[in-house]
C-alpha cells in the first residue's frame, strides 16, 4: 500500500462521516485555536506594558535621594535624606561618557491663573533635556532654554491647559501664565501623548528647573532622569551615577538608584510567564481535544468492524490496518490544527483591529507549541483505536455485520 | 492444491468446548467445484474461515500449494491470503462509501499495484462481470445482484488459485442468485478452484462434489456427475 492510497483511504473514511470529521475537526480547531489566542491576548499585553515603560526610555537611570536601606519596599520618594540632591550634582552628572542626557526634575502642585481662569496644575521644573529623555513632543513653540541654571520665566504647557485657560481662539504662545505669585510667558505646547505613566501629559506645566526651585523654594531635586549612551551604558551609567554623587556628597551613599531596564525586565519576565500560563491552559483544551479524538476513533472502529474484517480478508497485514486509522488521526489532528490557526490567527485580527493598542499577536513558540501539541495528541490518541482495528479477528469482524 | 490434514478447531463457550472441526481431513485440488454443505453449527463456516486463513486451526496441518499454512505468522498469512485466495460474502461486504470500481481495486491497493496497473485491471475486472457502466456507482446505488457481482469482481483482481463463497446468492432473489451462481461457474471453468458453503440443497447439486459435514466431522463426501 503505498502512502498516497493510505491517505487516500483515510480520507475518504473521514469524508464518508462528516458529522463524527467534523466534531472531531471542531474540538481540535477550538483547542489550537484557544493557544493561539489566548497567547497572542498575554503577549499582546506584554508588548503593552513594556512597550508602556520603553516608552519612558530603556536606558533611562532614576536617581531619588535617599537611600533604600531595607530590602523591600519603596524607594523613598519624598523621605527626608542627609543630603538632598542638587542641580549641581545633575549638571555634574551630564559630563560622564556614558551618559547622554540627564534631566533633573522638581515636581509641585500650583494655582495657575490666565486673566479670569484658574485652576490647580502640576508643575514639573526641568531642563530642555526632559523633552528629549522622555520622548516627548511639542505642538507649537519651542522647547525650554538650554541654560539649565537660569530661571527664565517661560513655560511649556500641557493640551489641556490650553483648552482650560486659555479661551478658545486665543493664541497661548506668547501669552502669560500665573503660576503662583509668579508670571511666565508660554513657550510652547506639548503634544499629547495619551496617557503614560505615571503622568498624564495633556494637564503638565513645564517650567526650568531654577524657576522652580524658586517658586516651590527649595534647592533640592524630587530626582533627575539619566539617559545613558545606550542600552549597554546603562549599568556603567548607574554605577558612574553612585560614584559621582558619593564624591560629592563626602562619602555617603545617599541616593537610590534604579534602572528603568530593570523595572522593564521585571515586568517581562512576569508577563511572560503569564502568557506561558494561559498558553499551559489552552494546551489543556487540546489534550482534552485528543482524548476525544481517541474515543470517536474508538467508535469508529467499532463501527467499522466489519470493514475492517473485510480487509484483513482482501490481504491487509495488521500493520496496514493499524496504519491506515492511524493516518486517519493524523489527517483529523493536521486539518485541525490548520483550522484552529485559521481562526486563532481569525480572532487575533479582529482583536488587533477592536484594540489596536494591545498590538495582540502569537508568540511563534506558541504557534509551533500549539501545532505539536495537536498533532502529538491526535497521533497519540489514534494509537490506540488503530491498534484495536488491527488486532480484531476478522472471523468474529465478518460475522458481526 | 488444498490439504487439509486432522484440522481440529475449538471454541470454548462458558463451561462448554464445542468442537467446531473435530479431525477434519480433505484434500482439494486445483480446479474443483466443491460445495460444503450441512446444518447450521456444523462447521461448514468454520472450515470455509480456515482454509481462507482467517481462522487458524487449534490442530492438525494445513497446506496450501505444498506450504504449511500452520506455522505462517500474520503478516506473511495476509500476503498468502491476498494473493492466493478469493472471498465472497453472503452480505457482499461492499465499503459503502467506495464506488464499485474502487471497491473491486482494493486489493490491489493493499497489495500495492501501481495506478495506471490497477485502472486497467479494474475495468478489466468490471466488463468480465457486465459491470463497467456501473463503475462509478456506489453499493448503495446498485442492486443486490450487481453488488454480488462487484464483489465478484473484487474477490477475483488478484488472480487468486481459489474462491471462498459464503452463502452468496443467500441475500439475493432467485434471478440474480442464478445470475452470480453462473458467473461464479464460468470462473469455475477458467480454472479458478471454487469453494461454496450453502444451505441450499439445490445449490449443492450444482457441484461437481459435495462434502457434507455433521458436528465438525466430514459425513460425506462425494463426486457428483457434472451438471447435475
Amino acid at each position: 500500500m503505498t502512502t498516497t492510497d493510505q491517505i487516500r483511504l483515510a480520507w475518504q473514511a473521514l469524508t464518508g462521516h462528516r458529522l463524527r470529521t467534523g466534531l472531531m475537526l471542531l474540538a481540535m480547531a477550538i483547542g489550537v485555536a484557544a493557544v493561539v489566542f489566548l497567547t497572542a491576548l498575554g503577549e499582546g499585553a506584554r508588548r503593552f506594558v513594556v512597550g508602556e515603560f520603553t516608552a519612558l526610555g530603556t536606558h533611562l537611570v532614576i536617581v531619588l535621594p535617599g537611600r533604600n536601606e531595607t530590602t523591600g519596599g519603596h524607594p523613598p520618594l519624598l523621605g527626608e535624606t542627609p543630603r538632598d540632591l542638587t542641580l549641581e550634582d545633575a549638571l555634574v552628572l551630564e559630563r560622564h561618557p556614558a551618559i547622554r542626557r540627564v534631566a533633573p526634575l522638581n515636581v509641585g502642585s500650583a494655582p495657575a491663573s490666565h486673566g479670569r481662569r484658574e485652576r490647580e496644575v502640576t508643575v514639573i521644573g526641568t531642563t530642555a533635556e526632559f523633552l528629549a529623555i522622555r520622548r516627548l513632543g511639542l505642538t507649537q513653540g519651542r522647547n525650554l532654554p538650554a541654560a539649565a541654571r537660569e530661571a527664565h520665566p517661560v513655560a511649556l504647557i500641557g493640551e489641556g491647559i490650553r483648552q482650560e485657560l486659555f479661551a478658545a481662539g486665543e493664541r497661548a504662545l506668547g501669552g502669560w501664565l500665573r503660576l503662583g505669585d509668579r508670571r511666565f510667558r508660554v513657550i510652547g505646547v506639548l503634544r499629547s501623548e495619551g496617557y503614560s505613566i505615571g503622568l498624564d501629559i495633556e494637564e503638565l506645566v513645564l517650567i526650568p528647573v531654577a524657576s522652580a526651585q524658586m517658586l516651590f523654594d527649595t534647592s533640592s531635586l524630587l530626582r533627575i532622569l539619566v539617559e545613558a549612551r545606550s542600552r549597554e551604558d546603562v549599568e556603567g551609567a548607574s554605577r558612574a551615577v553612585r560614584r559621582i554623587i558619593r564624591e560629592r556628597h563626602e562619602g555617603e551613599d545617599d541616593i537610590t538608584v534604579i534602572t528603568q531596564d530593570a523595572v522593564v525586565s521585571t515586568f517581562d519576565g512576569i508577563l511572560t510567564v503569564l502568557t506561558y500560563m494561559v498558553g499551559g491552559v489552552a494546551a489543556i483544551s487540546l489534550v482534552v481535544a485528543g482524548i476525544l479524538v481517541m474515543n470517536v476513533m474508538l467508535v469508529a472502529v467499532s463501527q467499522r468492524t466489519a470493514e475492517i474484517g473485510l480487509l484483513k480478508a482482501l490481504g491487509a497485514s495488521p500493520t496496514q490496518i493499524q496504519r491506515l486509522f492511524l493516518t486517519e488521526a493524523v489527517l483529523l489532528s493536521v486539518m485541525g490544527a490548520a483550522i484552529g490557526l485559521v481562526v486563532g490567527y481569525g480572532a487575533v485580527v479582529v482583536l488587533r483591529t477592536l484594540y489596536p493598542v494591545l498590538a495582540a499577536s502569537p508568540p511563534p513558540w506558541a504557534l509551533a507549541a500549539a501545532t505539536i501539541v495537536a498533532l502529538a495528541t491526535g497521533i497519540g490518541f489514534g494509537v490506540l483505536p488503530a491498534r484495536k482495528a488491527a488486532r480484531l479477528d476478522p472471523v468474529q469482524a465478518l460475522a458481526r455485520h | 492444491m488444498i490439504r487439509l490434514e486432522d484440522i481440529d478447531r475449538r471454541f470454548v463457550i462458558g463451561d462448554n468446548t464445542v468442537h467446531a472441526l473435530d479431525q477434519v481431513s480433505l484434500h482439494i485440488t486445483a480446479g474443483e467445484y466443491v460445495a460444503i454443505m450441512g446444518p447450521s453449527g456444523s462447521g461448514k463456516s468454520t472450515l470455509l474461515n480456515v482454509i481462507g486463513l482467517l481462522d487458524r486451526p487449534d490442530g492438525g496441518r494445513y497446506l496450501l500449494d505444498g506450504e504449511d499454512t500452520t506455522t505462517m505468522d500474520e503478516v506473511r498469512l495476509a500476503g498468502f491470503r491476498r494473493g492466493n485466495i478469493g472471498f465472497v460474502f453472503q452480505s457482499f461486504h461492499l465499503i459503502p462509501r467506495l464506488s464499485a470500481a474502487a471497491n473491486v481495486a482494493l486489493p490491489m491497493v493493499l497489495a500495492g499495484i501501481p495506478v495506471e496497473q490497477r485502472r486497467r485491471r479494474t475495468a478489466a475486472a468490471l466488463a468480465a462481470v457486465g459491470l463497467t457502466d456501473r463503475a462509478d456507482h456506489r453499493p448503495e446505488q446498485l442492486s443486490g445482484g450487481q453488488r454480488q457481482r462487484v464483489a465478484v469482481a473484487r474477490a477475483t483482481i488478484m488472480g487468486p488459485a481459489v474462491l471462498l463463497a459464503d452463502e452468496p446468492t443467500g441475500n439475493l432473489d432467485t434471478a440474480s442468485g442464478m445470475e452470480v451462481m453462473a458467473l461464479l461457474e464460468t470462473l469455475n471453468d477458467g480454472g479458478l478452484t471454487l469453494i461454496l458453503v450453502t444451505h441450499d440443497a439445490s445449490l449443492g447439486r450444482r457441484a461437481r462434489r459435495l462434502v457434507k459435514l455433521l458436528d465438525g466431522r466430514v459425513a460425506s463426501d462425494n463426486r457428483l456427475a457434472a451438471g447435475a
